[in-house]
């Protein structure tokens, strides 16, 4: 009988210090019948096990092409990811997953994509970029807004002047602290929406990041005329079981580890930015 | 007249007498079942493993109220007699504390870790813990990850319901649909008289069980008995919830003065999550082991009252006890229904009688429910 709660081991294959707390970890899993059925959406997470430590809930941040490994881009904020960190080529992680609803990619095929991301909140959204990046011809003109909190922590630099450079995709960049070598914008991310000639029934939008800056967001893409169907989010919340039975991750009558994390606006609007919930 | 009654068609119960009851728990550890029932335990009514039936309570009844339960001996010689005590079928089915898994790091590898079950038969079940039992079912099991120790555990039993022939002042079953006479999700259902019991079965696992009872047959006295008990009892609750689909106001009352006020009584100290037989939340933690070669993942119950079930990292997505409150009513009577096609709530009023505050749900609904005090 299939037991979801019982991770799979997988190798890790290759890491890369991304920033000084931000690593990337390419997994494979060792049982290769486990690797060969594993499929994924971008916006889906694994549960990812430190042996003897515990588990959390990371997003998944390769393209679902790679049929091979998977990738991980963790950043350390506790005890788990802390002992992340120190993993080596060649240790072991227990995997289960994947979970949850990804963003909708198909859905949106043929429309203009503004992607907008705050903070840390990078990482689900990295898939997308990639996978947009591989199916350029099948989506229209693409906008990515990346915000950090201090210049230091922009991660991928490289990727971002490559996409930039690509047809019809336009980077904008923006730090709360920038430095001199800072070459984006000084302020929050959201004040980039204003300056985008966006073709707002075109015009899908994908959040992630600090629910603020999303709320924030939300607000000024509504004002520029976005639809409230066209604003989609990725959420985060404490996830234990990952399958929609712990109960930790409610959002009223949403589970984010399954009926997310990529949510609709419409689909949470009465309880996004609602506190306590 | 009786026999024409819809309840009666469909039970077409046999009699027991009350002595014979033994040979009903002969029969069950005859076809391999361990038999649990209610004891007296602590003061209060619990299940727990019984080999002779002369185990039963006799004429034990209860009193409960807001913050109240109280075992009362009365002189009659009735084994079923009481309402209910703090827990149903719930920690038969999901387990309060378990092992999920075991893993080592040298060589890597993760174990499941199955349960230990055996078959065993649980008697003395009431309409409320059936139906919270069906909830349950389609919480651990429906989906596309059915939960393998939850099935395995579920599949050992075999249910032996009874109808209430009186309610508790905190029942509200009548109200929810859910009871106080048996209605499905049973193998074989009782209905208690004076002089013994009416008994029947209802599904073919129970079949195989009454086969080898000589019943006599039913009086059509005992069968107007077992009729107006129910209906009593139903007649005599004193509290009830709206309607469901008053109920999904709630999420249009979450900046109400009243969560305040709950929250001045509420201690948060999750004793209405810990006996509600829904309450599905746990929490799933690694325990290592002093070599540091082994851990276990260990599952266990958590509640939504608790400071950690909401937390990310170092933020609490619910620091309050308002928010905590909040979270579990409007879940249990609203979210609920979009998810599983009905109410959270069975109507059993467990957590009324054991808050140790008696604070009331039916009464807290209401007041939520008000319109005209939203807290703007």
């Amino acid at each position: 009988m299939f037991d979801p709660h019982v991770p799979h081991v997988a190798v890790i294959d290759q890491r890369v210090q991304e920033s000084p707390t931000i690593f990337t970890l390419r997994l494979q899993y060792e049982d290769t019948r486990v690797q060969d059925a594993f499929e994924f959406d971008p916006g889906q997470f694994n549960m990812v096990t430190l042996f003897g430590i515990g588990e959390i809930a990371i997003s998944i941040v390769n393209d679902p092409l790679d049929s091979h490994f998977f990738d991980h881009t963790i950043r350390v904020v506790g005890r788990v990811s802390e002992g992340m960190s120190k993993l080596q080529p060649g240790d072991h992680v227990g995997i289960r997953g994947p979970f949850g609803r990804g963003w909708p990619m198909e859905q949106i095929k043929g429309r203009d994509v503004l992607l907008i991301t705050g903070g840390l909140g990078c990482a689900p959204l990295v898939s997308v970029i990639r996978y947009l990046m591989r199916r350029r011809d099948d989506y229209g003109r693409i906008s990515i807004l990346q915000g950090v909190k201090h210049a230091d922590d922009l991660i991928w630099k490289e990727q971002y002047s490559v996409w930039s450079a690509e047809r019809d995709v336009r980077v904008l960049l923006a730090a709360d602290v920038a430095t001199q070598s800072w070459q984006g914008q000084q302020g929050m991310v959201t004040e980039l929406i204003a300056q985008l000639p966006l073709r707002p029934q075109r015009t899908v939008a994908l959040l992630c990041g600090p629910e603020l800056m999303m709320l924030a967001a939300v607000a000024n893409l509504r004002e520029k005329g976005v639809q409230d169907g066209d604003i989609w989010f990725s959420m985060e919340r404490n996830m234990q079981c990952g399958i929609g039975q712990c109960g930790h991750c409610q959002i009223g009558p949403k589970t984010v580890c399954q009926d997310g994390p990529v949510f609709c606006y419409d689909e949470l609007a009465d309880f996004f930015g609602a506190k306590g919930f | 007249m009786n026999s024409q009654d819809p309840q009666v068609v469909s039970r077409r119960p046999g009699f027991l007498t009350r002595d014979a009851l033994q040979k009903f728990f002969i029969v069950l550890s005859q076809l391999g079942y361990q038999i649990l029932g209610p004891v007296v335990r602590d003061g209060a009514i619990q299940f727990d493993t019984l080999s002779t039936a002369d185990q039963l309570p006799r004429g034990v009844s209860n009193d409960q109220q807001p913050g109240h339960y109280r075992l009362e001996q009365g002189d009659n010689q009735r084994q079923f007699d009481w309402n209910h005590g703090p827990q149903g079928l719930k920690p038969l089915c999901f387990s309060p504390r378990e092992v999920l898994w075991t893993e080592q790091s040298k060589p890597p590898a993760f174990n499941p870790v199955p349960p230990s079950i055996e078959p065993t038969a649980v008697i003395g079940v009431r309409a409320c813990d059936l139906a919270a039992l069906a909830i349950q079912d389609r919480h651990f099991l429906s989906g596309s990850d059915p939960d393998p120790h939850y099935r395995q555990r579920r599949e050992s039993l075999l249910l032996i319901g009874v109808d209430c022939a009186r309610s508790a002042a905190t029942c509200f079953c009548a109200s929810t649909g859910d009871g106080p006479a048996l209605d499905g999700g049973y193998d074989i259902g009782m209905a208690e008289l004076d002089e013994g019991f009416l008994i029947w079965r209802e599904s073919d696992k129970g079949r195989t069980v009454i086969d080898q009872l000589d019943l006599l047959p039913a009086s059509d006295a005992q069968l107007e008995t077992m009729l107006q008990s129910t209906t009593q009892a139903s007649l005599a609750q004193q509290r009830s919830l709206p309607d469901s689909d008053e109920l999904l106001l709630l999420y249009k009352r979450l900046e109400h003065v009243h969560w305040d006020n709950v929250a001045e009584r509420c201690l948060s100290c999750g004793n209405c999550t810990a006996v509600c037989p829904t309450c599905f939340c746990y929490e799933a933690s690694h325990e290592m082991s002093l070599d540091g070669e082994t851990a276990q993942m260990i599952r266990q119950w958590d509640s939504c009252f608790s400071s950690t079930h909401s937390s990310m990292g170092q933020f609490q997505v619910r620091s309050t006890i308002k928010q905590r409150y909040r979270q579990w009513l409007t879940h249990k009577l609203a979210g609920w229904q979009s998810q599983q096609g009905r109410i959270g709530c069975i109507g059993c009023g467990r957590c009324i009688t054991w808050c140790p505050v008696g604070i009331d749900l039916t009464a807290e609904t209401v007041a939520v429910l008000e319109e005209g005090s939203l807290d703007v």
